[in-house]
């Protein structure tokens, strides 16, 4: 069964004025429960909007969003519950903290949830370790951790409620490539651990294609595509139409395919684009594996 | 959050936005002194009558005005109320220990009037100079006050730079609390302890991204050289007008309006 559902949403920024605008246009969605999908679209086309809408912060103008079957809009009051278990990492969370240490800030959710200390102090030493924080860290003020380890504590904060659906809005940006690569491995170990559903949004075609069961692309506030990675990132011409590249390795195979290799559409990875080759060089009986 | 009107600048073309801004703030200093000073109806009347023209000249939409006087609204009615109970004379209307006299209910309706102009005549210096014509004619009229030594081109620099950073702050205010009710953080519900508590999640990030921000702003100032007014030239130079000169005119004429009106009337 679908964990989230969207149906027809809308949302419209300053309805009826003159400066009107339309941010996401009729998206209608079902994510199932455990998947990780990935979210892309240049700049200003719905993106934000979208995640904002899901965990309730936006209302939508029109359609509404189910979580787990039930319309979270219905009952303005139970919103609050909702986030608990829709859990959404802005751009930039860093800029979020505020306690006087990393321990207390990342119990700020689990707090506001009404659980006892002897639970919350569980939550953050698990949520602290997932987001690969050490132990020490916890007692010093996070405004003395360096960029990556704040922005790995913001996170935390979210992970701690154990949100069933953890929606992430550009976790790698400003970070350095080797920071990159060990956040999106720890949200790749949380999905595996916890078999929560994950939403990512990134600019990063590597990383979407590397994690996500599925892309969603959007454009222009509208969905353009839903699909597995591997169809969403053979569709090449469409995908820079509208102003994105994809990954540098499916952009090189597919090349390859052109030129007569018999290759398969839809690599991924260097991995698989290295099995891809091999597979192809033994066949030829050149090399032996 | 997003409906603060007070101080914000609106383009157009009308005779009022294109008066020299030091001529506009002299004018309203002026304008508010005689507010003050009109101590009849007629000189009331006048002074009300002329708010009125400001308003037409300034080619800013009413809605605008009647938005910045809502912010006050409370204030008007707490004082118009106050003063209707504190008249002396013939009581014309008792209640328990309060009485209404024929001198208290004059007195509120000279506050409210009063209070209403002066509102909407300063929003309309604010709605017609843009924010750094108005820090130019600040300094450009304070600079006499460098003889005591104070500092004119710092403070309206400072100013400058308070006006530039609250959309920016404000938009940041709304994502930090995005970010915390994302963490259920509740801000909505309790009393005033309990609501004033919800804020600590709030301010916390604002004040270490304000303090961030002013030291980017410190560094990037000195980047290009900025070392305080000292030989500092201007790109635009104010200029006074045929326009000014009328300017002044008609505040002569209108002092004199008013002051006949409160001798003779």
């Amino acid at each position: 069964m679908s964990i989230l559902r969207t149906e027809k949403l809308s949302l419209t920024y300053g309805k009826g004025t003159p400066f009107e605008k339309k941010a996401v246009n009729d998206v209608n969605i079902e994510i199932n429960e455990g998947e990780v999908i990935g979210i892309i679209g240049h700049t200003g086309s719905g993106k934000s909007s979208l995640v904002q809408m899901l965990n309730g912060l936006f209302k939508p103008t029109e359609g509404t969003v189910y979580f787990d079957g039930q319309d979270i809009f219905a009952n303005p009051k139970e919103l609050r519950k909702i986030r608990f278990n829709i859990g959404l990492v802005f751009q930039y969370p860093e800029n979020q903290l505020f306690e006087e240490t990393v321990a207390k800030d990342i119990a700020f959710g689990p707090k506001n949830m009404g659980l006892s200390d002897a639970e919350i102090n569980e939550k953050v030493k698990r949520a602290a370790r997932f987001a690969g924080l050490r132990e020490e860290l916890l007692e010093r003020s996070p405004f003395d951790l360096s960029g990556g380890e704040k922005r790995r504590a913001a996170i935390a904060g979210v992970i701690a409620m154990e949100p069933k659906v953890l929606i992430l809005d550009e976790p790698t940006a400003g970070l350095d490539p080797l920071g990159k690569d060990v956040l999106l491995s720890q949200i790749e170990a949380y999905h595996k651990e916890s078999g929560n559903t994950v939403l990512l949004v990134s600019h990063n075609m590597e990383d979407i294609a590397r994690i996500s069961d599925r892309v969603l692309v959007m454009n222009n506030s509208e969905m353009v595509m839903f699909d597995t990675p591997s169809n969403v990132f053979s569709r090449v011409s469409e995908l820079k139409a509208i102003g994105l590249r994809i990954p540098e390795i499916t952009e090189i195979t597919l090349k390859l395919k052109d030129a007569g290799v018999p290759i398969p559409a839809g690599v991924l990875t260097v991995e698989d684009a290295f099995k891809e080759l091999c597979k192809l060089i033994n066949k030829g009986g050149n090399i032996d594996a | 959050m997003r409906d603060i009107t007070l101080g914000q600048y609106f383009p157009s073309n009308g005779v009022l936005h294109k008066l020299d801004a030091r001529t506009k703030i002299l004018f309203l200093v002026a304008f508010i002194v005689l507010i003050f000073c009109s101590f009849n109806f007629y000189a009331l009347g006048l002074v009300a009558a002329f708010t009125m023209v400001i308003v037409l000249l300034s080619k800013v939409p009413v809605k605008m005005f009647l938005k910045s006087l809502k912010t006050i609204i409370l204030i008007v009615v707490i004082t118009s109320v106050l003063n209707l109970f504190y008249g002396t004379g013939e009581p014309i209307f008792e209640w328990w220990i309060f009485s209404v006299t024929l001198d208290g209910i004059f007195n509120a309706i000279f506050v409210t009037v009063r209070i209403i102009c002066l509102v909407v005549v300063s929003s309309a210096l604010t709605f017609t100079t843009s924010p750094t014509d108005m820090t130019d004619g600040l300094e450009r009229l304070m600079k006499p006050l460098t003889v005591f030594h104070i500092s004119v081109h710092e403070i309206a620099m400072m100013m400058t730079i308070a006006l530039r950073f609250v959309p920016t702050l404000l938009e940041e205010t709304d994502k930090i609390m995005s970010a915390q009710k994302a963490r259920g953080a509740d801000m909505e519900s309790g009393n005033l302890i309990k609501r004033i508590k919800a804020l600590i999640p709030v301010l916390v990030p604002l004040f270490v991204s304000s303090f961030r921000r002013a030291y980017d702003l410190a560094m990037a100032m000195e980047c290009r050289c900025y070392r305080g007014g000292k030989g500092r030239t201007r790109l635009k130079q104010m200029h006074f007008t045929k326009k000014d000169a009328g300017a002044l005119v008609v505040m002569i004429f209108l002092t004199a309006g008013v002051v006949l009106c409160d001798i003779f009337l």
